[in-house]
């Protein structure tokens, strides 16, 4: 094909995709940028420029401090426990113990179903006094707790929801990874006299390394993205103790009608998701030399 | 034969467009009143506004009721104004009083006073209560005509209390007896978990209107009339505040943490409490569910009684044509006729807008046979307009966080009010310019 | 799956504590949603109390689909799903095609701007994409709700990694017999790479039929609102909240998508490994 025909190709093909990813993702992250220096119009009045306003509001604003400190606290403690988790599962599963279909089943079926119906029997098991969990804590002779209606343990909660509905998702993928590891290396390992902890650790992860890189990013953009479950259990509350940040980005937004302030907002997030895709790509960078 | 076959086709299009007429015809005698509608109270409330809508096209046959579903009242208001601001906005809708200024704001709204000009709509206007007109008028006009209003009472087990040696027929009419029955009320089993709390006041979702309570009992205000003020850090609500807490702190009557306003009403069924707050808009609810002997009472008296009014008012939304603003303005005059509005209070356990809905003779059946329907009514006098300021969503989501804050015992009182009063003020710091 | 014994596997008692361990997990982790199922079984009563004795009723399920128009939503999300996949399994496959097997300039730098909506994707920029649609004229329509995902970035990546892996000597047989670029796609490509687009079809799927934040800002009205939103509006909680109707209208919700992953539970679980990065 000649090199004119290539280029004719290459750009018809791509250019649909390459269309309505502009239109709503590149387009709209440039835009957000500029409205940010905006104010929010209202009523009669027109938007006017008004520099960095939003995003010193945004600095004095202590529900924006919680709600990115939720966020961070949110993410360490849903992502390593949920990646942990699913590679436990993975290597239980592949161990073919008795039972390991229903296993598997039971694993993964909450991650098909939608978080807002994981929400809402979540909070039902929540629910104080009569819940499931208080019908458990009290069989246990444990005190009765409001699980989602103290500051304390609020964010905890919601933690508990996202990695029981993640960790299948992961889960999988480790199996798939597991599943692809030629035994061979096993019995090698074997006749060097390893330890089942030494072959793990030194064979096993090293090759669950790209595995891992990807449930990794996964569950990151999970933890900033996934918000159904307060919008269901918390709204936010108790006291903004379960305030994410892209929910509060909602509330913002779409509750008090804030859009300059709301976006000032959403450049925060998408730096951060910037700052995470960066070192991804470093990470990566490093993975591909190493092989 | 070509010809034949133009011939018929021209034919049946003729036939086609004639039998099309009267579809026409009748599409433009029919005009669309869409509007939205929350339910905050538990019933078969979608069933009622349906038989409603159904019951005034039948008398009305030009026009076409669309009643759409929209969730609490927080979601109402945001489908309300997203639909405003997408350029579709519904003919009417139900909405929270209070959301008059944020309505009005976001140029959303028209006056029903270019409606009323008849001396039979005038006076239709001031057979309204006037503690539900409070939250309707503003700048001399009326931008929202009561629908399903209501006050806050106080729910009580009389089984429970007449275990506890209390005379099931008074209920609590001051704090201190309030906490004093709860005392008693409450019941704690061998290893000391509470089985039974003794009050129980939901702090969950918009905790400002049950707090607002307190604060009127106490003395305190909480805005001034224009919305552009808010007075949290007044020692009166403080104090309202402090009672809250000790409540749950002091006595230990009161579940801790956050309470949630919509499993409160089954708490109650489940005989897990003995006194609850919650709106006479559960009334009908509680009529229905509640397996065991209960009464109804005003809520007590700190300094004084008194409770904030609630619930929804019609709205008239800009953009709609005149037959349009016609026909909305008709279904509401019909709603709020003294008999629907006592059937609506006697289905719900809303407080009917009008004080000739009391003196139907359904609404006098109905209060003979169940006393405590008219409890919420008795209560208005001593009724104060709701919380309602300019950017009212933020504002009262700044108490809201206070008052949470508070119950779940990390700030004190004074410091959430102070916080709360302080964000609060940064929000209508620019609609007093 | 591996049919020899994995020399490293647990035997004795490693193996039954093993067991134990993974069953105590397992029945953790299936215990809500078998409690879900209890409550919307038996009438409000019970769903507090689990004594065994309690009689089964369909009847929550009926009030349920009574309450809100289910049907409706049902209808509008296979609609959205549908939609989004078909053009997703078009754009993706144009696109990738272009990226494996096409030289020209600023190939690399479109590929880096796709991979950007790996991490940026229209989740988070919600009042943007709001604003967009306003200015489309799609707010509260189907096509609105999807719009923005047709131009997968993921879609992009897997199906470019799989026409990579193609070997280059079928497609020049292809080309040898006077085929047009677009039919080698058609003929050799395509067909190759079927058990990506499963995968993806899989992903895909689940992903749209369970979105719901982007969904709930869109769409107002019940000819568009898909069955997330949907369940959300029903189960607001400010009603009053009967467990009973809700955890009943939660799994009619999700019935689908567990009675399709219940059957092809195989196909779902392999394809999503392959799914996964080689």
């Amino acid at each position: 094909m000649s090199r004119l025909t290539q280029w004719v190709y290459g750009w018809l093909l791509l250019l649909p995709a390459m269309a309505l990813l502009a239109l709503f993702t590149h387009y709209p992250a440039l835009a957000n940028l500029w409205h940010s220096f905006q104010s929010t119009p209202k009523g009669g009045q027109p938007a006017v420029f008004v520099g960095l306003e939003n995003y010193q509001q945004l600095v004095d604003d202590p529900i924006f401090w919680q709600a990115l400190s939720n966020n961070l606290w949110y993410a360490i403690g849903t992502i390593p426990v949920s990646m942990a988790l699913a590679l436990l599962m993975a290597v239980w599963v592949n161990d073919r113990i008795p039972g390991r279909g229903i296993l598997r089943l039971a694993f993964f079926t909450p991650t098909i179903l939608p978080m807002i119906a994981v929400a809402n029997i979540w909070l039902f098991f929540y629910t104080p006094e009569y819940g499931l969990l208080e019908q458990f804590t009290g069989a246990f002779g444990l005190p009765s707790h409001n699980w989602l209606g103290s500051k304390s343990t609020a964010l905890g909660a919601l933690m508990v929801v996202t990695v029981w509905k993640e960790a299948g998702f992961f889960m999988i993928f480790y199996l798939a990874a597991l599943q692809s590891m030629s035994p061979h290396l096993g019995d090698a390992a074997a006749i060097e006299g390893a330890s089942r902890w030494y072959f793990f650790r030194r064979v096993t992860w090293p090759l669950l390394m790209p595995t891992t890189l990807f449930v990794l990013v996964n569950a990151v953009i999970n933890a900033f993205r996934l918000v159904d479950h307060i919008v269901v259990m918390t709204r936010g509350g108790p006291d903004n103790a379960t305030e994410l940040l892209l929910f509060y980005i909602y509330e913002i937004g779409f509750r008090f009608w804030d859009s300059a302030y709301a976006a000032a907002l959403t450049m925060v997030l998408l730096g951060i998701l910037g700052i995470v895709a960066l070192a991804q790509f470093f990470f990566l960078e490093r993975k591909v030399h190493y092989q | 034969m070509w010809h034949r076959s133009i011939r018929n086709r021209l034919v049946s299009l003729l036939a086609a467009a004639i039998l099309c007429v009267p579809a026409l015809a009748q599409a433009q005698t029919q005009t669309e009143v869409s509007f939205y509608y929350p339910v905050a109270v538990g019933g078969p409330i979608t069933k009622i506004i349906d038989g409603l809508a159904a019951d005034f096209e039948r008398e009305n046959p030009g026009i076409k009721l669309k009643p759409i579903y929209s969730g609490s009242y927080q979601d109402s208001i945001t489908k309300a104004l997203t639909a405003v601001k997408s350029g579709e906005p519904p003919v009417t809708s139900i909405l929270l009083s209070t959301d008059m200024f944020t309505l009005i704001d976001e140029d959303a709204i028209q006056p029903f006073d270019d409606l009323i000009k008849s001396p039979e709509d005038k006076a239709w206007l001031k057979s309204f209560y006037p503690a539900f007109m409070e939250n309707s008028q503003t700048g001399g006009k009326t931008w929202g005509i009561p629908f399903q209003r209501s006050t806050i009472v106080l729910y009580y087990n009389k089984e429970m209390f007449k275990e506890a040696g209390l005379d099931p027929n008074r209920p609590p009419a001051t704090w201190k007896e309030m906490t004093e029955y709860a005392q008693k009320l409450t019941k704690r089993d061998a290893s000391g978990k509470v089985t039974q709390w003794g009050v129980q006041i939901p702090s969950s979702g918009f905790p400002y209107w049950l707090f607002q309570a307190l604060a009127i009992q106490n003395g305190g205000i909480l805005m001034n009339a224009a919305g552009t003020q808010t007075f949290y850090d007044k020692p009166e609500v403080i104090g309202a505040l402090q009672y809250w807490v000790d409540l749950v702190k002091k006595y230990k009557v009161h579940p801790e943490g956050i309470v949630e306003w919509g499993t409160t009403p089954k708490d109650f069924f489940e005989k897990k409490v003995a006194m609850v707050w919650t709106t006479t808009g559960n009334l009908t609810n509680f009529k229905t569910n509640a397996r065991m002997d209960f009464g109804v009472a005003m809520l007590p008296a700190g300094k004084q009684r008194g409770s904030p009014t609630g619930g929804g008012n019609f709205y008239l939304f800009k953009k709609s044509t005149p037959a349009q603003r016609d026909a909305a303005f008709k279904f509401i005059k019909w709603v709020t006729t003294p008999q629907r509005a006592a059937q609506w209070g006697i289905d719900t356990g809303y407080v009917a807008v009008r004080a000739d809905a009391w003196a139907t003779p359904v609404m006098k059946q109905y209060v003979e046979g169940f006393p405590p329907a008219a409890v919420a009514r008795d209560q208005l006098p001593y009724a104060k307009a709701e919380l309602s300021t300019h950017d009212n969503q933020r504002v009262t989501k700044a108490l809201n966080d206070g008052l949470q804050a508070a119950l779940t015992g990390t700030k004190t009182p004074e410091q959430a009010m102070k916080d709360a009063q302080a964000q609060s003020e940064r929000i209508l710091r620019t609609y007093r310019r | 799956m591996s049919a020899t014994l994995n020399v490293y596997e647990p035997r004795g008692v490693g193996r039954v504590l093993e067991t134990a361990g993974a069953w105590v997990l397992g029945v953790l982790w299936i215990l809500p949603l078998l409690y879900a199922f209890w409550t919307a079984f038996h009438s409000p009563e019970f769903s507090t109390r689990l004594s065994l004795t309690a009689p089964l009723t369909l009847a929550n399920f009926v009030t349920a689909w009574h309450a809100a128009p289910f049907a409706r939503y049902f209808l509008n999300t296979v609609l959205l799903v549908s939609m989004v996949l078909a053009a997703q399994l078009v754009l993706t496959t144009l696109a990738a095609y272009a990226l494996a097997r096409f030289e020209f300039p600023g190939r690399n730098v479109l590929f880096a701007l796709v991979l950007v909506q790996l991490m940026v994707m229209p989740d988070v920029l919600i009042v943007e994409n709001y604003r967009t649609m306003a200015a489309l004229g799609l707010k509260d329509t189907i096509a609105g709700i999807g719009l923005p995902y047709m131009a997968s970035a993921f879609g992009i990546f897997l199906l470019r990694q799989t026409f990579k892996g193609v070997p280059r000597e079928l497609d020049e047989a292809a080309r040898v017999e006077g085929c047009t670029p677009l039919q080698v796609l058609w003929k050799v490509y395509v067909p190759l790479a079927r058990p990506t687009y499963l995968a993806y079809a899989l992903v895909s799927v689940s992903y749209h039929w369970n979105n719901f934040l982007w969904p709930l800002i869109i769409t107002n009205s019940v000819e568009a609102r898909p069955v997330t939103v949907g369940l959300q509006v029903f189960s607001s909680t400010d009603q009053g909240i009967d467990w009973s109707i809700i955890t009943a209208a939660t799994l009619l919700t999700t019935a689908p998508l567990l009675v399709a992953f219940l059957l092809f539970q195989r196909q779902f679980v392999q394809s999503f490994m392959r799914a996964g990065i080689r």
